[in-house]
Order: C-alpha cells, then structure tokens, then sequence
C-alpha cells in the first residue's frame, strides 16, 4: 500500500491527501458533536462552515485555475440560495422524506445559479483582468437588488411571483408568502445537516480535482499561464473557460441550497459584496489553486470570528491583524523553504523505490 | 545528404522528391501594414511537403511577422496563404493550428505553471475527443484516451530524451529544455508543417548540433515540412534546402544554401555595401 501511494502521480496522491483530510474533520466533529463536546455557538456553525468551504473550493476554480477574478460569487450563492428554499418549500407536500427534498432543491438551487451565469459567462468572457472583476461586482450587486424586489408566495394552487408587494401575489386563503421582498425569505425548514454538509464537500472536490485533472482542466490553466501559446496549439478560450465559470457557479448555487436551509429566515442582504471579498479571502489566504489549503482558510476564518469573542467591539479589529499576520508569515521565504524542503524529501524518496 | 532543388512550374523551389506532390504551403503576394509601416510586403513562399525551410535575415526584417501573419496573430493585409491548397482566408489562431501549422515562440511561451507532461497533453487537446462530464466523473472514456495521450507524450518527449523530465514544472527547465519542449508541445499538435522561431537561440555549440539532428529526425518520422527563423547560419546552412531572405519586409533573396552564401544583395545586406574607391 505504502509503495503504491508512493507510485502515484504527485497530483493524484494530493488529491487523495485532500479527501482524507476532510473525511478526517468530519469523522472528529461527528465525534464530538454525539459527545456533546461542542458549544451551541460552534454547532451552529457546522454547516455554515461547509458551505464556504465549498464557496471557497468553487471560486479557486475561478481564480486560482483559470487566472480571473470574480467579486459576484456571493451572487450565485444568493440565487442557489433563494431558488432552493422556494423548491424545498415546493416540494414540501409531495417529498415528505427530509434529506431527499434537501438534495432535491440544492439540486435545484445548483441548477438555476448554473442558468444564471450562462447569462452572465457571455459578456464576462470578453473581458479580462480588472474589467471582468468590476462586471462580476455589478452582477452580484445586481441580483441582490432583484430578490430584494420578489415577492413569492404558494397556496394550493402552485407558486405565485411579483415584484409589487405580498397582497398581489393574489393568493387562496390557505396562502403562505415563502419570500418578502427586502424581508428575505421566512418559515425555511432547517434541512441541513452537517452530514449533507460533507458530501457536498466531498462532490465538490470531486469535480473540481477532476476537472483540474482533465483535458478541460489543463486547457484552462494552458489560458491562465499563457494565452497566445494556448491559442496557437488550438485551445478556444471561450469554451473552457466558460466550463470553468459554469461548474464553479453551479458549485456555489448548490453551496447556497445548503446554507439557506439552516436558517429559518435569510435576507438578500447576505449575499452582497462583503460576502464575495470574504470567499475571496479564503481563496487568497488558502492560495490561489491551492485547493486544500483554501479549504482550511475557509474553515479557519469562519470560526475565527466567534473564538474572538471575547474580544467585544475590537473582534473585526484583531480578525484583520490575524489575517494581516498570516499572510505577512506564509509569504516569508524562511517559512517556504522550510516547506519545500519536505517536498523536495518525499520527491526523492518516491524516486528510490520506483 | 541533401535532395536537390529543382524548379516547379510556379517558379518556386522545392526539393525534388516533392516535386510530384502539391505544396504544404504557398504565400501570394502575402503583405501586411501597421498604420503606414509595411512591415512585410509581397511576400512569397512555396514550401514542399517535407521540406526544411529557412526564413532569414537581418533584425527586424520581420522574419517573427512572417511566423505571425501564418499562424493569424496577425490577419494579412493583402495576398493569400494557401495551406495544403486551402485559402486559410478569415482562419483565427486556433483554427490555423487545426488546419496543420505549429510553431514555436522567439520569447519562449510554456504553460510554466503546468508539468511537462501537461504542456505536451495540452498540444494534444484536440486529439481527444471525450467531453468535460466523462472527465468530471471519470468515465471510461476517459481513462483509455488519458492512457494514450500519456503514451504518446512520452513518444514525443523521447525524441529529445526529456521521458525523466515529465513530472518536472515547465517553469523550472533549464533554458535549452525549455526550447526543447515548445517543439515538443507544437508537434503534439500533429502539425503538417512546424515553424521554428530560433530553436537554437542562447544553445551552445554542442547543443545545436544535436538540435540540428533532432530537427532532421522530426521531418524523417513524421513527414512534415519544418519552417525555421535562425540567425545561426552554421544551422541554416546545414539543415535548409531552401532559404528565403528578408531584409525591410522584401524578399531580397531565394535559393539553396550555396546561391545565399555567394548572393551579394544578401551579402549587403548582412555586412553593408563596400565603399567605392
């Protein structure tokens, strides 16, 4: 086993590294939380957890693996988000089964994120640099304003939409409003779980590995590293980077299914600029297409927040100087050779035995 | 060594064992302008199915624009580029390369954060034919072709003797290799004719000679037509059946290697005109 592992592809072993640090964590928490050991605060925060991290695994898709910075992730979050809690709802009558009406309007969620940005990919793809990132800022302001606009509501005929207010819905008396305009969407039944948390986790780094790992995945880091080289062995531009936006908005969509449904109510106002820049911050933090690590950097930066605590009114205040030290720490060329001098043992290392 | 060059109705030159076979490539009055430079200007070219070419001249003759007009960087401005008898008229970059031309970059241009392996697969890209979800959910499509374009990568790398070098980042080769694997990638491409924009630039002595076999060996084993920029003339010389020479965007001269040596509008215009007495 240990000479096979060593046999691998390097790419293959790091992935493989990847799965079981996270089979791992939840194993522990899973542990912990039948133990009783966890806080309500911590607990709370399981799945809100495990959905940025595949927030911050889907945006190193973006950023990392195909070189282009968007600031609208939280925007197809928003629409996973929205989408999934009014499928969930939906859905209520005909699935009784719990998990599977979750994984029915994640799906569902996923879907409609992925219908967005095929809208959004065709005037993105034709900018580059600074340019794509101030369109993706508009797009994610964009869809925020829009749901703070959309009144839906269900009764026993099917859903009803409109942008005026709750009374135009033109509702039976036996008529729920699922979402308020700028109240946000009300009365969600919490479906999550850390478990579906995990296996989201999971399916993500499972397309994501695999589409790095893939013909795609190296035509879109042939355009990161190089454009005019990648053209001139026939790579399109369009086609594989409009996968790679695709794949890492449906990722999102899905991330914001799950997050939704752990709340009982949530606001549009969730998913705005600060959100974006906060995955942003995993992904740089982490490393840009540095997929592991950008997993601990979400996973980290979500708890941070509520260790710091008892710090009152100056949390958000140390929250920045760690985050300041950090980066000032993991780009120091001591700490890096120190690492790369393990790297460089274990390259060796698989060379003897081979 | 070399086969002889013989004239072809078009009044081009071509090696004669292509003399039968229609050109891989023909350039006609092939010209293009930046603002009201004319940077190249009735260019013409016949190139034969396996023929070593050569493409010549002093700095800034535009020997690159050449390299770039074929391969669409730049769409021409006048004349018409006849790849394998196809106009490639309106062709961008990609389909260009699809059509059979690779090339090379002066300024090296590797996928420097991706393996060496990866750079020659990416080549192969549209050799493969299984689609993004065979690939995102490993389907057997994707092994079998994964399995072959690593067969292959290792063939192509072997040429050079870079198969140990395959899970090394492109970034971190040594210069020479570097060169070495951008002929690699462009001939993953499984060109019809490779053009090389000075292979053996910042090569010692020792390293172009074996570039010139491997050059030579490349035209053996695939049967393609090779176009080369090179200020080394000891290469030219050796490896060129037929040299074109440009000086300011003309063609001055076309011939084999013994007509440029002893042609003295070339001679001018490496060297300069001798004063008169």
């Amino acid at each position: 086993m240990a000479t096979k592992l060593k046999r691998m592809a390097p790419s293959t072993r790091s992935s493989f590294l990847t799965y079981g640090m996270v089979i791992a964590a939840y194993v522990v928490m899973q542990a912990m939380l039948s133990g009783g050991l966890l806080t309500s605060s911590l607990k709370g925060m399981l799945v809100p957890i495990c959905a940025y991290v595949v927030m911050a695994v889907s945006l190193n898709l973006t950023v990392g693996i195909m070189g282009e910075l968007s600031l609208g992730h939280a925007g197809f979050m928003s629409v996973g988000a929205f989408t999934a809690v009014i499928a969930a709802a939906a859905l209520q009558n005909t699935v009784s089964n719990g998990p599977l009406r979750l994984v029915m309007s994640m799906a569902v969620g996923g879907v409609f994120a992925g219908l967005v940005s095929l809208i959004v990919v065709v005037p993105v793809l034709r900018l580059r640099g600074d340019y794509l990132a101030i369109v993706t800022l508009a797009f994610g302001e964009i869809i925020k304003n829009i749901i703070n606009c959309v009144y839906v509501g269900m009764d026993g005929t099917g859903l009803h939409f409109s942008m005026k207010d709750a009374a135009s819905l033109g509702m039976a008396a036996d008529g729920k409003v699922l979402l308020q305009g700028p109240m946000g969407a009300v009365g969600i039944q919490k479906l999550s779980t850390l478990t579906a948390g995990f296996l989201l986790i999971m399916l993500t780094l499972a397309v994501v590995l695999n589409f790095i790992h893939s013909r795609a995945g190296r035509a879109v880091m042939a355009l990161r590293d190089n454009r005019i080289a990648a053209e001139s062995v026939g790579i399109s531009p369009t086609r594989y980077k409009m996968m790679a936006f695709v794949t890492s908005a449906v990722l999102a969509g899905l991330a914001g299914g799950l997050y939704a449904m752990n709340f009982s109510s949530i606001l549009a106002k969730k998913f705005d600029f600060n959100t974006s820049i906060l995955i942003l911050v995993f992904v740089v933090l982490g490393g840009m297409g540095n997929i592991r690590c950008s997993i601990i950097a979400a996973a980290a930066l979500t708890v941070l927040p509520e260790l710091l605590r008892q710090f009152a009114d100056y949390r958000m205040l140390v929250y920045a100087i760690v985050l300041i030290l950090v980066m000032i720490f993991t780009n120091n060329p001591a700490y890096k050779a120190f690492f790369a001098r393990f790297r460089f043992r274990r390259k060796t290392a698989g060379k003897e035995t081979a | 060594m070399f086969s002889k060059l013989v004239p072809i109705p078009s009044g081009a030159m071509v090696p004669d064992r292509d003399v039968d076979k229609s050109p891989i490539l023909e350039c006609i009055n092939l010209g293009v302008t930046f603002g009201g430079l004319k940077a190249v200007e009735n260019f013409n070219l016949t190139i034969g199915r396996t023929e070593i070419a050569g493409l010549i001249g002093p700095n800034g003759a535009g020997k690159t624009t050449v390299f770039n007009l074929l391969t669409k960087v730049y769409q021409p401005t006048k004349g018409t580029i006849l790849l394998d008898g196809n106009d490639t008229h309106g062709m961008s970059t990609i389909q260009v390369n699809r059509a059979g031309i690779a090339r090379t970059f002066q300024n090296i241009r590797l996928f420097t954060d991706l393996t060496v392996e990866d750079n020659v697969k990416v080549g192969m890209n549209n050799a493969m034919g299984y689609n993004m979800w065979s690939g995102i959910f490993r389907l057997p499509g994707f092994w079998k072709e994964e399995k072959v374009a690593h067969q292959r990568a290792m063939e192509l790398l072997s040429i050079f003797d870079m198969q140990d070098l395959a899970d090394a980042k492109a970034g971190s080769l040594p210069y020479g290799a570097q060169r070495r694997l951008e002929i690699v990638r462009a001939l993953a491409t499984n060109p019809s004719l490779l053009l090389l924009d000075e292979p053996a630039a910042g090569m010692n002595p020792s390293e172009t000679a074996e570039l010139m076999e491997n050059i030579r060996k490349i035209r053996d084993t695939f049967q393609i037509a090779v176009l080369l920029i090179e200020h080394d003339m000891n290469l030219v010389m050796n490896i060129c059946e037929g040299i074109c020479v440009l000086n300011f965007g003309q063609v001055i001269a076309k011939g084999s290697p013994e007509d440029i040596q002893s042609n003295p509008t070339v001679i001018e215009a490496y060297l300069g005109k001798k004063k008169e007495a």
